[in-house]
Order: C-alpha cells, then structure tokens, then sequence
C-alpha cells in the first residue's frame, strides 16, 4: 500500500474526492498542507484577501455547480473569521467542506499562539465537524465530512486537523475509499417517502379547488426543479417560492406567482392566503415567509415534503408530511398520480381567474415618472440585457437590491440566482460570484450590490485580479443602508439613525485601483447603455456605479403581525 | 410537563458537548442529565429530564436525532408500555449522638435506603427509587437530622416491557 504523510493524505483525499478548486488562505498551522497542495497538479488554489470570503467563494461554486466546496484556512483568527461564511452556508443547506489548520494535539487548551477551539467556536452553526486526533484519522475524517456534507439536509462540515497530523515526515498507508463506501451508523437520511403519505398527497392534490404549490430552495439543493416544473404543469397548479427558491421555477411562465412573503408579490401571497391545498417542497416556513403563524393560510390543508424531518411541524402544523430527497419524492409523486390515473382537477378555472384578477389588481410596480433611477428599474434593465442567455448567473448581497432582485429579475434555470437567504449576509454576493466564476470561467457571473454590502467584501477585487475572474459587479449606490433605513422612514419618523453612506469610496477609481474597469450610471438616460457596456467587457472584472433613488421603498411589505397577504403596498399604506 | 428522553450517542469527543449545545442553544430546558457508556464501548447513554409540551418534545427528539454523532433518541412515555425512572441519591448526615443515629437508622430501614460511610459523628446514605421518592426521602431526613450535603445523580430511565434502544 501507498505510504504518503499526512498533509499529503488531505491533498489526495480532495483530489481522489474529484476536488478541482480550493479557496483559502495559508498560515502557520497550515503552512504543511499548502506545501503538499503546491505540487498538486490537479487542484487549483485560489487565495482570497480574508478568510470569509474564501468560505463565501466556496459556498458560491457549490451553489452554482452542486457540487461540495472546499475551502482551507489556518488555526484561530483564521477559522474564527469564516464564522459567518459557514454560518450561511448553514441557513441555507450548502455543501461546503472546510478544512481549518489547529495546534498541535499537545498544545491543545494551553492557549498557544493563535489557538482557538475551532469546533467549539463553529459547533452551532456545522452540520457536523471532525477534531483530528491522529494522522491516520485525517483522511477518513474528510471523506465522512464530504458524504455528510452532500447527503441528506446539505451543509457545512468542519474539519480540524492539528499540526502534528500534518507532519510531513511521518508516513503511513493511504488508501483511496470512494464515498459510496462510506458507512455512519448514526447518520443515514432517508430518501424516499412514505407510499401511503405519496398516495393521499397526490390524492389531495387532484382533489383540491384552489392549490398552490410553495418551492423552496432545497429544491434547488436536490436537483428536483425537472421534476417539480413538470408536476405543477401537469396539475395546472400555480407556483409560488421562497426567496432561496427563486429560479426553480422559470420567473416568466404563467403559471409562476413569484416570490411570496414579507415582500412577496401581492398575487403570490394573496393565492397562498386563500388556498385549500399548499403543496409545499422543501421549504421550511421562515418568520420571513410566514408572517403571523396563527394567521397562516386559515383554509389550507398542508402538504410538507422535506428531506429534513425537524422541519417538518416546526413551525406550521403539516397535515400529510412526507420525509425525503425532493428528487424522489417528486417522482413518487408523479407514479403515484399515474397509478391513481389522475390529472388537474377541471374545476381549478375558477382559481385560476381569481389568481389573474389579483394579478391585474395589485402587480407589481414602482414609480416610473420619478427623475432620480429606481433601483426596480436597475433590475428590469440588466434583466432585459441578458434575456435569453443561458450563461448568466446572478448573485446578490443582502438589502432592499436582493429582495428587489428576487421581486424583478427574470430566471429561466435553477442554481442561477444565488442569495443569503437565512442568514441575511451581507458581503456574501461578491465572494460568491468570484466562487461562481471560478467554477464556471465561460458564463456570464452578475453580482447585484449596494453600496453597504459591498464593501463588506470590496477586498476581493485583489483575488479576482490574481485569478482573472472577471465578474461584473453592479452597485445599487443610494448612500444609505437602504432596509434598515426604509424602517427608519416608515416607523421611526425618518430619525436615520447610522444608515447614511454619505462618505462612500469613488468606486470607479477603486476599481482602477485595483486594476479593473469602473463605469458610473447617474442619468437614467445612460442605464441601458452602461450596462450593455459592461457586459461586453467580457475580460474585466467591471464595477458599474449606479447612482439609485435613496428615498425608494421596497414594497409590498408585510404588516408585522398580520396574515400573509397583509400588505402595505406604498408609504401611505402604513 | 415533565419528560424523560433517552439517547445513544457516539462515545467520542464532543458527542455530549452537541448534545448539551443543542438544548442551549434552541432555548431547551435540561432539568437533569446523566452519561456513561454502554456495554457497548463505542457508545454512551444519555439520560435527559427536560419539560416541554407534546409539540415541543417532538421536536426535542427530532433536532436531537438530525446530530450526527447521536445514534437512537427515545421519549420514555412514548414508549409502548411506559418507562421506568430512577435516581440515586447520597446524603451526607451530622450524626452528633446517639440518638440521631438511632433516628437514622430508622428512616434508613423505611426508606430501604443504606447507609454506605459511618463516621464517629457522620453517617452517609445511597437511597435509590423515583424522583418523587428521592424527594420525599430527601425532606423526611432533613426533618430529623442535620444534612451537610445531599448529591442526587438525575434520572436514568429504560422502557418498560421488551422494548430495547440497542436492537
């Protein structure tokens, strides 16, 4: 057998796992395994500019490819700065493994140089986490941390390996063991559902007079988007998502409601709200989607397909659930409503010229007439710039653009919209699109910003020089924390209280300064053509300023307490 | 109201520190706990006390069984024939003279408790039965004698009937 040490076993592990792109940063209780990863020929190494990021890029290229992401950093301030990277990765059931360098084993507790208790400090916010405790332990435990990491309810898996386990003179048997060999007693998700459950779900769902299926992201996460456009077009069924659910299902079909929930379109949460039937996959009733929960859709009957069983009447009361894969439960499903000879209920006319009616009553809209750019218009603009392209993958940060995103942009295919849902990240959409174009050099990667957000991350205009990762950065800048200060505007008599961005950086010359392109948009006028420019820059990285109204809310929006389709729908409303 | 849950877990590093980590940090209530390993040395027994309505302890054991390291979960009233509950307690007594000793003596023969250290003026008592019998034993001898420490192990509980977490 093949005698390799043990920061050699972590670099073939990954390579033998089929790992192609590590992101991270070294340092000294690391540094063994950057120089095993120097001789890789297979692995390609991206170093970020903060450790955060590194996580924040794997978490994009596992989004974008469904794939597992890796990223590598040192002991200490070095895991200890990835917090809110697995953190969000966590929220929102992204497979991303992250290896962190510790202390030796016989340092451990003594409070050494740069030595924290990296899988205490992460314990809340991991799938799970692996401490190594000797060199023969270190590549079984990575093996384990991709299976749990990609099985299952997805997530983020630590694994800690100190120093000495790393020692590159110590060697001993390697073994390459495929993840189909993998065994945890204690840990094995169930993957297809319950038949008689599958059979009074399907049962249900032709027998309902006004149904809604509700997507959520684990439906992305589970390859279940084929599956899920061909139920819901077969039952004749309308669709609404959560805001991690946003391009399971093509933005612009018919029978798409668009986002549901705190500023979920009014025909979405109108819909929901009188429903007989939500036919919900892999959602998990956020306090963001639900509203009040004693007000929760008063007519339905709840169908909960997740693969996670404590999702399930966590928050909402399910009465037919149904534990497993979206994939496979999907497809049971469908055999189910074939061995049922079922179809679309006839009678759901009626819900559907009901849906239409308040489509045409309450759509979507923002002031068109005002002299200042609205950020909606922003998002329609780039939106119909890249209308009909395959190659275009958008991420956002966190603020008034996501939800404006979510609410506008036009999605025709899954893994292309990628956002902080859970945990409300702000920094992640640039990291993240660097994540994306690492993964994927030929497509078009579009992060959506605010002045606020990016500069949470700005740093990384450095690693995208270093790799060439050309994405296009586009900054809705209103000079202001915009969420929090529409809050301010509506229910704290506009006492803006540290929301103002009165003092930003000259973006366009910061991206000079870092050697890329910077473009400014403060006419309306030059919208269109701006952004068509920066597109056709396809080997720059393009930082376009777009200088947006500071005073637009996003609406709708949820009166806090009420129903879910208690909606203030301009200033006036509240 | 008042629930017993029992849980295999994976008898490694910082098995019990998630499981403890869980109860913290969903804001769970642990009234009392005990672990130890198994016959089975690769896993230890967990014995949690918690209190929490149906609802509640339904999703106690589900987030519970969702932790990787933890290999079965089992809410003891849950169980087909009920559970059995037990606690052991060790009182530490001032038996300044003979007649406290007698006094003693006595509620030890009732109680069916033993005393396991005499010492000139110390007597110590192992007293083994249900928490509502722990009590009570506790408060009756804290009536007669003067009690310098009493140290209560929290419950351990297994399923009536033929009922077993291991198969």
């Amino acid at each position: 057998m093949e005698k390799l040490n043990g920061s050699a076993q972590v670099i073939r592990t990954l390579e033998d796992l089929g790992v192609t792109e590590i992101f991270g940063y070294p340092g000294a209780a690391i540094v063994d395994i950057y120089d095993e990863l120097y001789s890789s020929k297979k692995i390609h190494h991206s170093l970020v500019r903060h450790e955060q990021a590194a996580v924040h890029m794997a978490d994009g290229y596992a989004r974008a490819t469904g794939k597992v992401g890796v990223a590598l950093v040192t002991s200490g301030p070095g895991a200890t700065n990835t917090v809110t990277a697995i953190a969000t990765a966590y929220m929102d059931s992204i497979p991303v493994v992250l290896i962190t360098g510790q202390v030796s084993t016989n340092l451990i507790g003594s409070d050494a140089f740069q030595e924290v208790d990296t899988v205490g400090v992460t314990r809340p916010v991991v799938k799970h986490s692996f401490l190594c405790k000797k060199p023969e332990d270190v590549a079984d435990f990575i093996r384990k941390a991709f299976y749990i990491a990609s099985t299952g309810r997805k997530g983020p898996v630590v694994v800690d390996i100190p120093k000495n386990c790393q020692n590159p003179r110590y060697f001993f048997d390697y073994e390459n063991i495929p993840l189909s060999e993998i065994h945890l007693r204690s840990y094995n998700p169930t993957v297809l559902g319950h038949k008689g459950q599958v059979k009074r779900a399907a049962t249900e769902l032709a027998k309902a007079k006004c149904p809604v299926l509700l997507v959520g992201g684990g439906v992305i996460q589970a390859d279940a988007c084929g599956e899920l456009q061909t139920l819901a077009r077969r039952m004749n069924l309308p669709v609404c998502s959560t805001l991690m659910g946003i391009s399971a299902y093509p933005s612009d079909d018919r029978q798409f409601l668009g986002l549901v929930g705190l500023h979920g379109l009014y025909t979405a949460n109108h819909a929901m709200h009188n429903c007989d039937l939500l036919f919900t996959v892999a959602v998990r009733f956020d306090d963001r989607v639900t509203n009040n929960v004693q007000k929760f859709c008063p007519k339905a009957k709840i169908v909960h397909i997740d693969v996670d069983p404590a999702s399930i009447s966590k928050v909402i009361h399910s009465d037919i659930p149904i534990v497993g894969d979206a994939k496979a439960v999907l497809n049971q499903v469908l055999d189910a409503l074939d061995e049922l000879k079922l179809s679309a209920n006839p009678e759901l006319d009626s819900w559907w010229e009901s849906i239409e009616q308040s489509r045409r009553e309450r759509p979507l809209t923002y002031n068109k007439n005002s002299k200042n750019i609205q950020p909606e218009e922003v998002i329609e603009a780039i939106s119909n710039a890249v209308l009909g392209r395959d190659d275009v993958y958008v991420t956002t940060d966190v603020g008034q653009h996501q939800i404006f995103t979510a609410q506008y942009f036009k999605f025709a295919h899954p893994r292309h919209f990628l956002t902080s849902g859970g945990l409300g990240t702000m920094g992640f959409g640039f990291p993240a699109a660097a994540g994306v174009k690492s993964a994927l050099p030929q497509a078009c990667v579009i992060c959506i910003t605010g002045d606020g957000s990016f500069q949470m991350n700005m740093q990384e205009l450095s690693t995208c020089k270093q790799y060439h990762l050309p994405v296009k950065i586009f900054i809705l800048d209103n000079h202001a924390l915009g969420m929090v200060r529409q809050f301010q505007t509506v229910f704290y008599k506009e006492r803006y209280s540290a929301t103002c961005l009165d003092d930003n950086p000259d973006f366009v010359k910061l991206a000079d300064a870092f050697g890329h392109k910077g473009l400014r948009v403060t006419e309306k006028k030059d919208l269109e053509e701006t952004i068509n420019k920066a597109l056709s820059l396809k080997d720059d990285l393009v930082i376009v300023d777009i200088r947006t109204d500071t005073d637009e809310i996003v609406f709708p929006w949820q009166r806090s307490g009420g129903s879910i389709e208690d909606q203030m729908f301009s200033k006036e409303d509240a | 109201m008042r629930r017993v849950i029992s849980i295999l877990i994976e008898n490694e590093a910082g098995s019990l520190s998630r499981v403890v980590g869980l109860f913290s940090q969903r804001g769970y209530n642990i009234e009392s706990l005990t672990v130890a390993p198994t016959d089975d040395a690769t896993l230890s027994r967990c014995t949690i006390l918690t209190d929490g309505d149906k609802m509640e302890v339904e999703q106690i054991t589900k987030q519970l069984h969702k932790l990787v390291c933890v290999y079965r979960v089992s809410a003891l009233d849950e169980e087909a024939e009920g559970g059995l509950e037990r606690e052991l307690v060790l009182l530490k007594i001032a038996t300044p003279n003979r007649n406290v000793r007698d006094e003693i003596k006595s509620l030890a023969d009732i109680f069916a408790a033993r005393i396991v250290d005499v010492n000139p003026e110390i007597y110590t008592l192992q007293f083994a039965g249900s928490s509502t019998e722990a009590d009570n034993f506790v408060s009756t001898v804290c009536k007669s004698a003067e009690v310098m420490e009493v140290v209560r192990s929290g419950v351990l509980g297994i399923a009536r009937g033929s009922h077993s977490m291991h198969n």
